[in-house]
């Protein structure tokens, strides 16, 4: 189950590292999305695995997990989603004003001179 | 009365809703956006009038390791100060010179940017920071992109991207640092640090090195800076200028969690290892890059870089006296930093006039450090403090200045002294005082460097001298 998930994490992690390196903002965007799940299973397993434990109190239980990462993953997904939303925002604005999507800035230092 | 430690967020931020809810017009929103950075300088003032001691505050009144906690100790109160200062003068700036008018929502986005930055400031807790961190890009995204425009937009993805993957190294860092601690307040982990078994040493330095690189993306250290000269470069001239606190976080950030933390078991001494070496990179590149740009903005952004060099050149050496130096440089680069970039906006929109020339020359003698401001004593301060290592960082240093002035020098005389082209027309009154007050701030800084520098003094050995901020932190009955 340990090396399941760290296998998991890093291969999430190299397909963003991968994607983030590409020119043009589609794939950047989807690189950042992969990474972001990489780091939310992250912090999630933080606590280690406890499989089939209860985070909350519970009188039968054997033992617990620990409560804290899920919170912890709860806040990091929402601020990654809404992160991403808003670079979607800006890469759709930015390609209907260049008509294009490439990543670097050449060209606009160029036209603005 | 310890309400008052959570004031500076929560009045922007409730400001910042009012606008969005009930201000149609710019008039009113002008007004609701001056009166939160007018009480935003009231509550700083206030709680740098209670003395350095630190005051906790508990959300939600949980005990200490399990809610999270704010703290206003010296450092804190000194960073509000700072950002309140900086924020009045740019507001104004907005208004007189339109920039405000060119898109909707500037002034909520200003003033959620005031309050992720007071929360940055105040918060005493890991995981807190991140959000914190996260509530001001979000507000600086939309900032940077504000009055449209291809070219801004395309500079503004690089910016949002560079930041997001900034995040997710927080965030990595983060549930590190949990995983072999268990805790994420700040107090807790100071204590917990030095006490990690041996087999999880590996993993927390890991950590601190992975949290090193956030600060680092922050603070626009090398080889880590590549966001920063495109997007201050093409944000609006406001904006750059309010800007030029945001980098100072990481620095703050890297002085807060270095002094508590980070200096202390498997890490002690290894953030210091590491910064020198960059931190005189980025003194270097920002040097070049101000004798090798051609526009004023881009210059601006490349002194930035280089003010960035000086501070964490101090903060590398982690004694209180290179501390002291770090603090007054880190006031002075900022508010330096923010006049140029406003001038560099005055220029651009009105021509090279005979007001904004003379702004030009006193904030071009601010960021380079010449006698009389208070860049000079910054440096002078720095070289003290870094004696011990003199024949690399001074001469370093010193070279350093020599290429700003050279840069600044060429630019100043193309630009203003044989300036052709359509003739200047007359800058807004209004905008030209507010540039003038933020340079009437470094003339202060420079006859008030006893007093200033005395304060700081108690600021360093406050961090240098955990123990009342752990204490702090520990609940109190009736708090």
């Amino acid at each position: 189950m340990n090396l399941l998930i760290a296998v998991t994490i890093g291969l999430l992690t190299a397909c963003g590292v991968y994607l983030i390196l590409r020119l043009r903002t589609f794939p950047v965007i989807l690189g950042l999305t992969f990474l972001s799940y990489a780091v939310n299973i992250f912090i999630f397993i933080s606590g280690r695995l406890a499989p089939g434990l209860p985070p909350i109190i519970d009188k039968a239980a054997p033992g617990y997990t620990d409560p804290l990462p899920q919170a912890l993953v709860l806040t990091a997904i929402v601020i990654s989603f809404g992160m991403t939303a808003v670079l979607v925002l800006m890469a759709i604005g930015a390609h209907l004003g260049a008509g294009h999507d490439r990543v670097d800035l050449r060209d606009d230092a160029e036209a603005g001179e | 009365m310890s309400h008052l430690v959570i004031a500076p967020i929560l009045l922007p931020a409730v400001l910042a809703g009012l606008i969005l809810l009930v201000a149609r017009g710019i008039a009113l929103q002008r007004l609701i956006a001056l009166a939160g950075a007018a009480g935003f300088l009231a509550l700083a003032l206030l709680l740098a009038g209670r003395g350095g001691a630190p005051v906790a505050y508990h959300l939600g009144n949980w005990p200490a390791p399990f809610g999270i906690v704010l703290i206003a100790d010296g450092l804190s109160v000194l960073m509000l100060l700072l950002l309140a200062v900086v924020a009045l003068p740019v507001l104004v700036y907005t208004m007189a010179s339109g920039w405000d008018a060119r898109g909707r929502h500037f002034h909520a986005l200003f003033l959620f940017l005031l309050a992720g930055l007071a929360g940055a400031f105040l918060t005493a807790d890991a995981f807190n920071l991140f959000v914190f961190f996260e509530l001001l890009l979000i507000a600086s995204y939309g900032l940077m992109v504000h009055g449209g425009g291809a070219g801004r937009l395309r500079a503004g993805i690089q910016y949002v991207g560079f930041n997001l993957v900034g995040s997710t190294l927080f965030l990595f860092a983060l549930a590190t640092i949990y995983a072999v601690t268990g805790t994420l307040n700040m107090a807790d982990l100071a204590q917990k640090w030095p006490l990690l078994p041996p087999g999880d040493q590996a993993l927390a330095r890991v950590a601190a090195v992975l949290l090193l690189m956030v600060f680092a993306v922050k603070g626009a250290l090398v080889p880590l800076q590549f966001w920063l000269p495109g997007t201050y470069a093409a944000a609006p001239g406001p904006v750059a200028a309010l800007f030029a606190i945001m980098t100072k976080v990481g620095a703050y950030a890297a002085l807060r969690l270095g002094w508590l933390v980070f200096d202390a078991g498997p890490t002690a001494g290894m953030w210091a290892e590491l910064l020198q070496p960059a931190a005189l990179a980025t003194l270097a590149l920002g040097a070049v890059g101000v004798l090798g740009s051609r526009d004023l903005p881009r210059q601006a952004a490349f002194a930035a870089i280089g003010s960035m060099g000086l501070v964490f050149l101090c903060v590398a050496a982690a004694t209180p006296g290179a501390t002291v130096a770090a603090l007054y440089y880190l006031i002075h680069s900022t508010l330096a930093g923010a006049a140029l970039f406003l001038v560099a906006d005055l220029a651009g929109r009105r021509g090279a006039s005979g007001p904004v020339a003379a702004l030009f020359m006193a904030s071009a003698i601010a960021v380079a450090g010449l006698p009389p401001l208070s860049g000079f004593l910054g440096k002078i301060l720095l070289l003290q403090a870094l004696e011990a290592q003199a024949p690399l960082i001074w001469s370093a240093v010193l070279l350093a200045s020599f290429l700003t002035i050279l840069g600044f020098a060429l630019t100043g005389s193309a630009r203003f002294w044989k300036a052709r082209g359509t003739a200047p027309t007359a800058a807004e009154p209004l905008a030209l005082a507010a540039t003038g007050l933020l340079l009437a701030g470094l003339v202060a800084m420079t006859l008030l460097a006893g007093p200033l520098t005395l304060w700081l003094k108690g600021v360093a050995e406050g961090l240098a001298d955990p123990a009342p901020y752990i204490a702090a932190t520990a609940p109190q009955s009736g708090g």
